[in-house]
């Protein structure tokens, strides 16, 4: 059994680019804008963040819609340290948040003091980077919002 | 419908396999399952591996384990980007189309070099959340959360599940997590990703594991008490956490209902549940009476945690207790993406 380890450096990388198209493209291009669009379903119900295709109906989804930047924390876990690979500099919570005019949650991180701060149910709002790219990274994050109401 | 059985099975897991590469390791297995039924590689009619590039870092990197079969004169081959509980589901159908009566099927994965917990990640939405690289520990932390506080399940009830998967660990020589803890022991640990504890999280290993399926009459020459598949499923969730139940797993249940679960008693159920949360939901979704069933004899994916592997390890699993006669009728099962996202089922009858 070898007993060394033979290491080299490899790049994994895809030289190619996508176009993110009608529907992610739009709500990436408002993220840029400071701006959370949602997608309409055709019971009337929307999508945050938006997807191209219905998830119980498969029909193509393409009425945009703008939904608020406070929403309701569902369910949430405490990331005491950031992860190697996480765009955030601090302690926060993920949080799986039903923002504002909008029937489903997004994924996002909550900056709050401590595990003690959160809970579920909890009002949060939307905090932008100063630079934005249309990256879901151009929301820095969410912080508490507790006099904040629908 | 060609009756199809698991007749070979080979596997091995360890914490970490340091200095041996996945082709390595996997030639012994695949020549120890294919030698226990007396099968050579030109006599197998189709051969189906599930892997990851994502864990070897390399394109093409199944092509590499093709080779250590002992492809010559060339084989028909195919290969799943997904656990190798559905290569096994591409073999079985392949043996349905007809004209050959054996498959052979293998899975692997050698998570070890990475931060597995980070690395999966990158299965997650490409534009909404892999940017984010939330951990795996956590996304199933958010649907713990939900289901404890929504009444679905109590922190007690996943301290059994963890504490039976350590004591059936115990005499499964490929458990990487076999040390038995008290149900009391388990909830004083202090959690890992709130409120997941230490106990609740996957036992992560490398290894893999082979099969051979055989049709028919092939299947009782080559096997004494061959372990036929009657039911054969699977089904997906969305993508998206969002939008879905993380307190049920729909998909699971329509698998169960297509596979013919519910149609006869349940002797044993091997289940990919990573986490303790997981099993609880399969349970459930698969409709098991925990009191006639024995659930994960092996201690199923919580005791060891092989990417890529632990659902076809599943199906190796309850085959082999089938062959031993440890009971007439199993349910294995296989899950793959966050939250129990896509799952299999799979019906196995001794005769």
């Amino acid at each position: 059994m070898p007993s060394e380890v033979l290491q080299a450096p490899l790049v994994l990388e895809y030289p190619f680019t996508r176009s993110t198209g009608a529907v992610i493209g739009a709500f990436l291009t408002g993220l840029r804008e400071g701006v959370i669009c949602g997608v309409r379903r055709a019971d009337g119900t929307v999508l945050c963040p938006p997807l191209e295709y219905d998830p119980l109906t498969a029909d193509p989804l393409t009425e945009m819609v703008e939904v608020g930047q406070s929403g309701e924390v569902l369910t949430w876990a405490w990331n005491g340290e950031p992860r190697p690979m996480q765009p955030f500099d601090r302690p926060f919570a993920w949080a799986l948040i039903r923002l504002d005019g909008a029937d489903t949650s997004m994924l996002h991180a909550v900056f709050a003091g401590g595990p003690a701060d959160m809970s579920t149910g909890m009002r949060v709002r939307a905090v932008w980077r100063d630079e934005r790219e249309g990256h879901i990274a151009d929301i820095a994050g969410f912080e508490p919002d507790p006099a904040g109401h629908r | 419908m060609i009756d199809v059985a698991v007749v070979s099975f080979a596997q091995r897991q360890e914490a970490s396999i340091p200095g041996e590469s996945e082709v390595e390791f996997m030639v012994p297995l695949m020549e120890q399952a294919k030698a226990a039924v007396g099968l050579t590689q030109p006599e197998i009619g189709f051969t189906c591996s599930g892997s990851s590039d994502f864990l070897a870092g390399q394109a093409f990197s199944f092509v590499m384990t093709i080779d250590g079969t002992g492809p010559v004169p060339p084989i028909s081959e195919s290969h799943v980007e997904q656990d190798g509980a559905w290569a096994l589901y591409e073999a079985w159908v392949k043996i349905q189309c007809g004209g050959i009566d054996t498959a052979f099927v293998y899975g692997y994965g050698k998570s070890s070099p990475g931060s597995l917990r980070d690395v999966l990640a990158t299965q997650m939405d490409p534009y909404y959340v892999c940017p984010l690289w939330p951990d795996s520990y956590a996304i199933e932390a958010l649907a713990a959360r939900l289901m404890l506080e929504g009444g679905h399940v109590s922190e007690r009830r996943l301290a059994e599940i963890a504490a039976r998967s350590r004591a059936n660990a115990a005499s499964n020589p490929h458990a990487v997590r076999a040390e038995p803890k008290s149900v009391d022991e388990i909830l004083a640990e202090e959690p890992a990703v709130d409120p997941l504890r230490p106990s609740d999280l996957p036992a992560e290993a490398d290894g893999g594991c082979a099969v051979v399926l055989a049709a028919g009459d092939r299947a009782r020459e080559l096997c004494e008490r061959p372990a036929w598949i009657r039911g054969f499923d699977h089904r997906g969730d969305a993508h998206t956490l969002g939008v879905r139940d993380l307190t049920t797993s729909m998909s699971t249940r329509m698998a169960a209902h297509r596979a013919g679960v519910a149609d006869d008693k349940v002797d044993l159920a091997e289940l990919y549940g990573p986490f303790t949360t997981s099993e609880h939901l399969l349970i459930d979704a698969l409709g098991l009476d925990e009191d006639a069933t024995a659930i994960n004899p092996s201690g199923g994916a919580l005791a060891a945690h092989t990417m890529m592997a632990s659902g076809l390890i599943r199906i190796g699993e309850a085959a082999s207790r089938l062959w031993r006669g440890d009971g007439d009728r199993a349910v294995a099962h296989a899950t793959s993406g966050p939250c129990l996202q896509q799952n299999l089922v799979c019906v196995l009858e001794g005769d």
